[in-house]
């Protein structure tokens, strides 16, 4: 069983929770083991970046270097850390100074970073590790009926497109086909929700996401699948503020796609957290 | 600033040295191949809501107004999407560049003063380097304390909701040894 050195970040055990139960639900259902990494810290998101450049690169080193111990490869389904994971590889890479830095940090604590570890987002295990081909194989439960946006956010793309188009991605898209779902077609697929703005600046916010949501329900989406958690947030929580703020209805179900996914492997839905979302699972299309 | 003036600039608005500090930091290199094209503020999701938009940001810096720059709320609005960054056509990393004015301007404390964004940053900072994870109720309950006390009645239907469903962690999350990840960090200040 290849098993993954397991990043899950802070989010997954609060507004998260239900990607990180559909995370383990589906990777356990196509025996792919995850380990959790030991003891591991944030990731330090946006905000730490604004501080401190070389500590949030730290940070993400000590997260690294734990994991290689264990694991060849990394998985990170939140989209801040697993951009700040890969950003910090870079930046090591690219300015020997920094990483030299980081380095001697490491090694107050005992640690060592070889920079072997390769750091993943499920997505990209799903789509490019497992492949479409195994996916269909265990899709026993077809999303018949499901008009799917796909959004892909922005830091799981961008800036470094590791495993698909920064601009024009399309993972996803075949992901959801091959669990038979009708994916529509979504030009805002790559734009920002406004991330954290959601909680600093809330008008902005909440007209970032409202433009998203009014744009896939003109594209005749029944849901919207996300691949990060603040998104799923910002995109589900604050439609009534949307509502209220555009005087248009925009509520749509704003799911995880590995919820999506353990749908289609024939889960149930308590075992990939639907229970969870606010915009519960009836207005989901009736499963078959 | 002269009075009357603020539309004008002057010699005596110019830090010399700021476009070679912006430049020396990582992903400030290529500022000086900008042509000002706009193709970074026509790409920006939030450059309607900015003061200066980001092909300004970038004008000014090389100028050397640093105040201008660093007072504006443009670095903080950046969401860090990164669209800039990937259409740029001549390789500038702009979200790397606004990062970099981000920690300028609080290094200087010349960031926009009662400004939400940089309150969050740094909320969110310290309880990273305490406890070594973040817990996002007790962060953003520290950024409304400290912001706008009254947006938390706004925030209690989400609040409730988000209980009623288990997604809002109460308790303080932390590693098992901050003390550890301390001394990582300390290291990381003596260059």
């Amino acid at each position: 069983m290849t098993a993954y050195a397991y990043y899950p970040g802070c989010s997954l055990s609060g507004l998260g929770r239900p990607y990180d139960e559909s995370m383990r639900a589906v990777f356990g259902h196509l025996g792919l083991g995850l380990e959790e990494i030991p003891d591991w810290n944030c990731c330090g998101a946006t905000s730490y970046m604004s501080i401190s450049e070389d500590k949030a690169v730290a940070l993400a080193a000590r997260n690294l270097a734990i994991a290689e111990r264990s694991a060849a490869e990394v998985v990170a389904p939140c989209a801040a850390c697993y951009l700040v994971l890969t950003k910090a590889q870079h930046m090591m890479a690219e300015y020997p100074a920094l990483a030299a830095k980081v380095h001697r940090g490491l090694q107050t604590a005992g640690l060592t970073y070889h920079g072997r570890a390769v750091v993943r987002h499920p997505l990209d295990v799903l789509v490019n590790v497992v492949g479409l081909d195994a996916i269909r194989a265990k899709v026993s439960r077809p999303l018949a009926g499901y008009r799917v946006a796909p959004y892909y956010g922005c830091q799981v793309v961008r800036p470094y497109g590791a495993f698909d188009d920064p601009l024009r991605p399309q993972t996803l898209d075949r992901l959801l086909e091959a669990a038979g779902a009708t994916v529509v077609d979504y030009p805002l697929k790559a734009h920002c929700c406004g991330g954290s703005l959601m909680g600093t600046m809330e008008e902005i916010g909440v007209r970032l996401s409202f433009l998203l949501l009014k744009e896939a329900k003109a594209r005749s989406a029944n849901v919207l699948a996300t691949v990060c958690p603040l998104c799923q947030y910002n995109l589900e929580a604050y439609q009534g503020k949307m509502h209220r703020a555009y005087n248009e209805d925009v509520s749509l179900p704003v799911v995880y796609f590995t919820q999506l996914l353990g749908l289609a492997f024939g889960l149930s839905p308590a075992s990939v957290g639907l229970q969870r979302n606010f915009v519960t699972a009836e207005p989901l299309p009736a499963m078959a | 600033m002269r009075n009357g003036t603020t539309h004008c600039r002057y010699a005596e608005d110019v830090n010399p040295a700021f476009p070679a500090e912006i430049m020396a930091k990582p992903g400030g290199e290529a500022l000086r191949d900008c042509i000002q094209c706009g193709t970074c503020s026509g790409a920006c999701p939030l450059s309607v809501h900015m003061d200066l938009t980001p092909r300004r940001v970038i004008a000014l810096t090389r100028a050397g107004l640093e105040r201008d720059v660093l007072e504006s709320a443009t670095p903080w609005l950046c969401a860090s999407c990164y669209e800039c960054q990937v259409r740029c056509p001549r390789d500038i990393k702009v979200t790397d560049v606004m990062y970099a004015l981000k920690r300028r301007a609080i290094e200087k404390g010349m960031y926009p003063k009662r400004f939400p964004i940089p309150v969050l940053a740094k909320a969110f900072y310290n309880m990273v380097a305490t406890h070594g994870r973040n817990s996002e109720s007790r962060v953003l309950i520290e950024l409304a304390l400290r912001t706008h006390p009254l947006s938390l009645l706004k925030m209690a239907p989400i609040g409730i909701k988000l209980l009623r469903t288990g997604r809002m962690a109460l308790g303080q999350e932390h590693i098992k040894n901050p003390k550890e990840l301390k001394a990582i960090l300390d290291a990381m200040e003596e260059s």
